[in-house]
């Protein structure tokens, strides 16, 4: 007869994201193994394998010998309704076995709103969500990724953080866990050791005490904690461990093509950008290296396309040697090289037209404000100028489309602000009149602006979101003096970046939110089909807790905040200067023209930090 | 242009048609076998695969035309190094030139596995034997522009029932695959509307042997 999950996966949406079995997963004999590890990625399938992360740490573990690191995703809302239905425990890939069977419990957290999924998945997979609830070794919960940087809106399901690059520190804690099982420690006693290890922070250990007005009163550490918990780094990114042998979907994912991380951390000082801050110091990998692993990656998994990826590529200065090596490859091999982010002010017309001679990629910007004055207050240095003359030699390239990227409610905007992305939008159809060498196919101008989401160890920390109705008003302002039939303009939806926003920056009290919300239903909450504010809205009402505490309030620059216990290198001193700069109007120059003196030098033995 | 005979089961019945075409153009590239591309704005490598299949059945006769470039490779070499680069569940059985047009491809053997939980109902066979002797046998085909009602009994050429493990019933049926086809699952859907005390808790299905119109097997 056959087995219930197997009578379950013909009845639900692309089953094969639930089946495992692809080119390059790795399996290990259980009679070898000691440490089982469930990696979890807190979204579907399709997202969760187009991480990088994911995929290194993968490696990372699978190298390590009696360690078994298998993955888990969230299911789609059909497979979850049927699991539900049948009492089918959440599992994981490899094995097919149930997650609660593991020992250790993984997530890796990028985005506010996989928390409900986090929460889902524990249940899922028939574990308490509660850290206090889970009294043993086994099935011990610990998560990494950018937003554990502010980990407090978590910090009463999940056991321990790994802050910062896990190459090193995964391998630290996972050994630890290894002796730990071996000599049959307790929960609490591996608790307090893995707390030793650089990078590890553990909620439990830390109070928080607040004022009647709601802010924090004190963080006070216990049980021999650390006051603060600094991130971890790999430093040479190019003896860092890579995994050329990467797993090769079954199914189509979002991101279907192999990667090559060029550098870590941004010169650029976009002060909104939490990347930006929380990923410093920049560390790049040498061209050699690259090309070396790029040609490994390809053969191993035979793809037919490669991006090079970074947070700003064209601030790599070998990137014209790297693309020298890898074009004459990658025509010869039929592999289409993309090469996103790359910025307006430096974007070579000689390596989009070599790009061009495999595949023509899109054109996009991401100015954020539409005027000189905002972007100057972001420092976002990129001129009108730049984006009008790359445009138009994009144009008269062939190109005839191109997407444009703007938020809304950046500190000090003004309707003049917002109306300057329309005059912006105006100048790049005039160019493209101007430039356009085949005029019959239409230009496509694809607009679209964020709600302003303030995030955490970043100089917008302490900022003000505007309301939703404010953000709404902005749009529909923005909107009224689009005239050109070639614009379309699509705005996010507020409710889901002003609860991004509450989470970004939140405290423990959205603990009880998040599992209240949870529990009546709330889960993948980045997709569409799923998010449903109401859900939220009535949580934080049952719960007494008020979301514009978080949002609209804005938090004081003398007050505790939620996250001060987690040091990404860039010191508050510094993030109080660049506030400063930003209300000012002055730009900051990036990292080549001189240290601004953040402190994420601190963090390297040897100091050499360019892309 | 060369043809490869593979089969797929188990959890490779869970990948999709268009995603099969992806995994074969990339094992293609992992065994370093360069396929052909096509030559439009958009070039595409030169894989196809006859007769798409359902989600979740599982086949023994699935044929893959390609086109290589560079020197030709004996079908066995070519078979050794696909079979190399391909996951559990996808195995090629023989590699061959000069395959027959695949508009002569006819008819197909398949199995299809009815389980009953409770135990196959004792006159089961009989039953199942005289509904489709019927002339017509009437079930909602799935189509583009909704469902349409497909007369199955003509698309059966032959049915034979056994018993298989307990609880199970088994039916192997040559039927039509092209011109018009038959889904077999369709097989199962008329036993459920026809027989509803027959209806089975789950049905297993899985491709056996193509033939042409004269019932030669088909290569």
């Amino acid at each position: 007869m056959t087995e219930l999950k197997q009578r379950i996966l013909p009845t639900v949406q692309k089953p094969a994201r639930y089946t495992g079995g692809e080119w390059g997963e790795v399996k290990k004999d259980l009679d070898t193994v000691r440490v089982r590890v469930a990696f979890c990625f807190p979204d579907t399938y399709e997202i969760g394998m187009s991480n990088v992360g994911m995929r290194i740490l993968y490696g990372v573990m699978n190298e390590m010998e009696g360690v078994w690191c298998e993955r888990v995703f969230a299911p789609w809302g059909d497979m979850e309704d049927a699991m539900r239905q049948h009492n089918l425990p959440l599992w994981a890939l490899e094995s097919q076995s149930p997650v609660k069977d593991f020992d250790m419990i993984a997530f890796t957290i990028g985005y506010e709103m996989a928390y409900s999924n986090i929460l889902n998945m524990l249940n899922l997979a028939g574990v308490p969500l509660r850290s206090k609830d889970r009294h043993d070794l086994k099935n011990i919960v610990f998560a990494g990724g950018v937003c554990a940087f502010n980990p407090e809106p978590l910090a009463d399901f999940i056991d321990f953080f790994s802050l910062g690059e896990g190459e090193d520190s995964t391998v630290e804690i996972v050994s630890l866990y290894d002796q730990a099982k071996a000599e049959g420690w307790s929960k609490d006693t591996f608790l307090h050791a893995v707390a030793k290890i650089p990078g590890v922070y553990v909620p439990s250990f830390y109070r928080h005490e607040y004022h009647e007005d709601g802010t924090l009163a004190a963080i006070v550490p216990s049980e021999g904690a650390p006051e603060v918990v600094t991130k971890r780094i790999v430093e040479d990114l190019d003896k860092a461990y890579f995994p050329t042998k990467m797993i090769v979907p079954s199914t189509e994912i979002v991101h279907d093509r192999a990667n090559l991380e060029v550098f870590r951390g941004c010169i650029r000082g976009c002060r909104f950008c939490q990347a930006g801050f929380s990923c410093r110091p920049v560390r790049k990998k040498s061209p050699e290296v690259l090309y070396r692993q790029a040609v490994e990656t390809l053969e191993h998994s035979g793809n037919n396309e490669i991006t090079i990826s970074s947070l700003s590529t064209s601030d790599y200065r070998e990137l014209k040697e790297l693309t020298d090596m890898l074009l004459p490859y990658c025509a010869q091999q039929k592999i289409n090289l993309s090469v996103p982010s790359l910025r307006a002010d430096n974007f070579s017309r000689e390596l989009m037209e070599k790009l061009q001679t495999v595949r023509k990629s899109g054109l996009t910007f991401a100015p954020e404000a539409g005027t000189q004055r905002l972007r100057d207050v972001i420092n976002k240095n990129l001129t009108e100028e730049e984006i009008l003359t790359t445009c138009s030699r994009a144009f008269a390239g062939g190109w005839n489309s191109v997407k444009l990227y703007f938020m809304l409610g950046l500190p000090t905007e003004t309707d003049e602000d917002v109306l300057g992305i329309a005059e912006l939008v105006y100048k790049v159809i005039q160019e493209w009149k101007a430039n356009a060498v085949n005029k019959k196919r239409g230009l496509r101008v694809h607009v679209a602006t964020a709600y302003f989401v303030p995030k955490p160890h970043t100089p917008f920390q302490w900022e003000k979101q505007i309301t939703p109705q404010e953000y709404l008003r902005r749009c529909k302002l923005l909107k009224s003096h689009f005239y050109s039939k070639s614009i379309e303009y699509d705005y996010h939806s507020p409710d889901l970046s002003r609860l991004e926003a509450v989470f970004a920056r939140g405290d423990r009290r959205l603990g009880p939110v998040l599992e209240t919300a949870v529990v009546s239903g709330a889960r993948l909450d980045g997709w569409d089909e799923y998010f449903n504010y109401a859900k939220w809205f009535d949580a934080f009402q049952k719960c007494g807790v008020d979301p514009d505490f978080y949002t609209v309030r804005g938090y004081d620059e003398e007050e505790i905040l939620p996250w001060d216990t987690i040091d990404v290198g860039v010191t508050k001193k510094f993030l109080r200067l660049e506030r400063k700069r930003a209300y000012a109007g002055t730009v900051t120059p990036d990292c080549r023209h001189g240290c601004a003196g953040c402190g994420a030098n601190g963090l390297l033995k040897e100091v050499a930090y360019d892309a | 242009m060369p043809r490869a005979l593979f089969e797929k089961v188990g959890s490779a019945a869970y990948i999709s048609h268009l995603d099969l075409m992806r995994l074969f153009q990339r094992a293609f590239k992992r065994a370093g076998l360069p396929l052909t591309h096509t030559h439009g704005f958009n070039p595409r490598p030169s894989v196809s695969i006859a007769l798409p299949m359902s989600l979740g059945m599982e086949s023994r006769c699935e044929l893959l035309d390609f086109d290589l470039e560079g020197e030709p490779l004996s079908g066995e070499k070519i078979r050794i190094r696909l079979n190399g680069a391909l996951i559990d569940g996808v195995r090629v059985l023989e590699v061959y030139d000069s395959g027959r047009k695949l508009k002569e491809l006819s008819l197909m053997d398949c199995q299809l596995v009815l389980e009953y939980d409770s135990g196959v109902p004792a006159d089961a066979r009989e039953r199942l034997e005289a509904l489709f002797s019927q002339e017509e046998v009437v079930v909602e085909k799935k189509g583009k522009q909704g469902p349409t009602p497909q007369n199955i009994a003509p698309l059966i050429r032959s049915m034979e029932i056994s018993t298989g493990e307990p609880g199970e019933l088994m039916l192997q049926c040559r039927i039509c695959c092209q011109n018009p086809s038959l889904n077999p699952t369709l097989i199962a859907a008329a036993i459920t509307k026809y027989l509803p005390d027959y209806a089975p808790d789950f049905v297993r299905c899985c491709r056996l042997e193509l033939y042409d119109a004269e019932e030669t097997v088909f290569r």
